[in-house]
């Protein structure tokens, strides 16, 4: 009977084969004004089920803050949407027209999605120049890459990213003697050199000072926009200084959606964050350690 | 001028190079022009024995290139070796023609013996030497290909992947060393008489193949320099040092992988087919693991990710082999595993990274 049914939809003339779709290169289309579609997402980790039927919609040039207690999902999220971990179920679309879950990782970045990781992972034995320089968008196949050389365009688009992250004194160090923050912030402009037309940054600001937060706070209100960025942290006041609008995940599925205050005021949420072992610092309540938080998946 | 370019900033390799070029002009005119009795008097068996540490020198490159650049630790480039230099060696097989034992002009002695009476399909085509030649770089190429593409397309890494590659070339020891398989069984292939219609036994083929050899590991050292600067170099490191990064930035970790791990292979192959003329046999035991794993021991004596490195290890190793091997033959499996032991603990970075850390100090 199945097969019957498949050879039916051979013979239908009015629509093209799955097949024959292209899926690969094509160029992401926001006409719809909504850059991701995550829909009834559910994935589970040995009976763990790490996210559990989660809707998420985020719209082009937003600046959106996703929140929530340690193992709420967070980062196996980001996972799904980079190709790094396959869902159970659920459809997962960049635009309206690309299919993430039929992308490779390598794909899926080229086409336009950026992620730096939750610990900061740069190219260590490479100096800063060149951890850029091989982020940069462009070509990516073997022969081009054997033979590619910088132009003076690139030389000065690379430059300007160094200025941005203020990494400029450190051009020609190897990028495994920076400090932690500075990492980050080689990480960031590693994304920037992708040119991403949606950017993820999980816990962006563990193990900064004062001062470099408040810079990659601005860094990151000035990239949406023409991006659009989706930020996951822990650290409460930061989020507050950036976000219009904020996601709180649990167990695996959004719990609450608003401006912080409403987010902040939500009886659910409260209960959330107070039965749990984080607490969603006030005003009064200096933020939590964010080392606290590292090394789980979030 | 790109070669000027290239060289600029390799210390190593200008020094590697110049001492290479030096030894290319200076063994042939110590064996030539030197009478017998003179003390510094090279013999033609030293001049061949010094041909043979060159195309080992060859080989360790190939194998730096894949784990010192790459991080994938290969513990079966003795494979990719030995599989030229079977290639190398059905050619001169082909070559003995009448002059072999039994007098068959086209089939070798050990099928005559076998008593085959037709030449297998495989070894049609090696009375060519451009044919052969093909087939010494295409047979590893391929065999690296096809075992890259499925490793590393399902992401085999690691110490994993070390066992696979080892446990590769275990397998084809064992397949060459049945008789029918056609490559003269656990004998190999030997008795060889001439090379493109040089003599080998003669002094002056002796002297051509090693000149030959030395411009090889010169032409080898600088297509992997001229890699390993070039971005696909640095996409290679970014790989070996974070490899889920590479992905997320947007190289297909695979295909970089399977392109510089083939790329090898075939330089490997490349080493085989100038070993085999100037030793004169090759045989099922060049395929064996021990074989592989001297070959990484080399590389991480001289210093790996260095390329130079891995072939003054080669260079010192092999010296290091002949005379304990001939003085003291039982110790030498002892001394080897002591010196990696060692090396391992004491020198990470090779002898290599020792005198530069000299350097750095002083």
């Amino acid at each position: 009977m199945n097969s019957l049914d498949n050879l039916r939809a051979v013979m239908r003339r009015d629509r093209v084969f799955d097949f024959m779709l292209q899926t690969t290169g094509l160029e992401v289309d926001l006409s719809h004004g909504t850059i991701l579609y995550l829909e009834d997402i559910s994935v589970s980790f040995d009976g763990f089920r790490a996210i559990n039927d989660l809707n998420l919609y985020i719209d082009a040039g937003e600046l959106r803050c996703i929140i929530g207690p340690n193992g709420a999902g967070k980062t196996t999220m980001m996972d799904i949407i980079t190709g790094k971990t396959r869902p159970d179920k659920g459809s997962a679309h960049f635009g309206q027209n690309i299919n993430l879950l039929q992308l490779s990782e390598p794909e899926i970045a080229q086409a336009g999605i950026g992620r730096k990781f939750q610990k900061p992972t740069v190219f260590e034995y490479h100096t800063v120049f060149e951890n850029l320089e091989l982020s940069m968008a462009g070509e990516r196949r073997i022969w081009p890459t054997l033979t590619a050389q910088l132009d003076g365009a690139q030389r000065q688009h690379i430059d300007e990213v160094l200025e941005i992250i203020a990494l400029q004194a450190h051009r020609d160090r190897n990028a495994g003697a920076l400090s932690h923050g500075q990492k980050q912030w080689l990480e960031i402009g590693m994304l920037l050199m992708q040119n991403p037309k949606l950017l993820l940054v999980d816990e962006p600001v563990a193990g900064m000072t004062h001062q470099e937060m408040e810079r990659t706070a601005e860094l990151l209100t000035a990239l949406a926009g023409d991006h659009t960025v989706v930020v996951v942290e822990h650290d409460m006041d930061f989020i507050r200084s950036i976000a219009r609008k904020v996601t709180v995940l649990h167990q695996g599925s959004v719990l609450a959606e608003g401006s912080m205050d409403e987010v902040q005021n939500d009886p659910r949420v409260v209960e959330v964050y107070l039965g749990g072992n984080c607490s969603l610092g006030g005003h009064q309540t200096p933020s939590l350690a964010p080392q606290r938080h590292r090394g789980h998946r979030g | 001028m790109g070669l000027l370019k290239l060289l600029q900033q390799d210390r190593g390799g200008q020094v590697f190079l110049g001492l290479l070029a030096l030894a290319a002009v200076l063994v042939p005119l110590l064996n030539q022009l030197l009478p017998e009795s003179h003390a510094l008097h090279l013999s033609t068996y030293t001049v061949t024995l010094l041909g043979k540490y060159l195309a080992f020198a060859l080989l360790a490159i190939a194998v730096d290139l894949a784990w010192g650049y790459l991080g994938i630790l290969s513990l079966g480039h003795g494979a990719f070796f030995a599989l030229g230099g079977y290639a190398m060696g059905m050619y001169l097989m082909r070559q003995i023609g009448e002059r072999g034992v039994y007098g068959d002009p086209v089939l070798p002695d050990f099928m005559v013996f076998l008593n085959w009476d037709a030449l297998p399909w495989f070894w049609y085509g090696f009375d060519m030497f451009w044919f052969a030649a093909l087939m010494v770089m295409l047979a590893p190429g391929l065999l690296a290909f096809v075992f890259g593409w499925l490793a590393f397309r399902s992401r085999v890494t690691g110490v994993y992947l070390s066992i696979m590659t080892q446990a590769l070339t275990y397998a084809l020891m064992l397949a060459f060393f049945r008789n029918e398989m056609g490559f003269g069984g656990n004998n190999g292939l030997t008795d060889f008489k001439e090379l493109l219609g040089f003599d080998l036994q003669a002094d002056s083929t002796r002297i051509g193949l090693f000149v030959v050899t030395a411009l090889m590991l010169a032409l080898g050292y600088i297509v992997c320099r001229a890699i390993v600067q070039s971005r696909l170099g640095r996409v290679a490191v970014a790989v070996r040092d974070a490899e889920d990064r590479t992905r997320f930035v947007g190289y297909r970790v695979e295909h970089v992988k399977l392109a510089i791990f083939t790329f090898s292979a075939v330089l490997a192959g490349i080493a085989g087919a100038l070993y085999v003329p100037q030793v004169g046999i090759i045989n099922p035991g060049e395929f064996s693991p021990l074989n592989s794993i001297e070959i990484v021991i080399w590389v991480a004596v001289g210093g790996r990710g260095t390329l130079y490195g891995a072939a003054a290890g080669a260079l010192m190793v092999n010296y290091g082999k002949t005379y304990l091997t001939g003085a003291l033959p039982e110790v030498w499996l002892f001394a080897l595993g002591a010196l990696f032991v060692l090396v391992t603990i004491l020198l990470p970075r090779g002898l290599i990274g020792l005198m530069k850390r000299r350097g750095a100090t002083s």
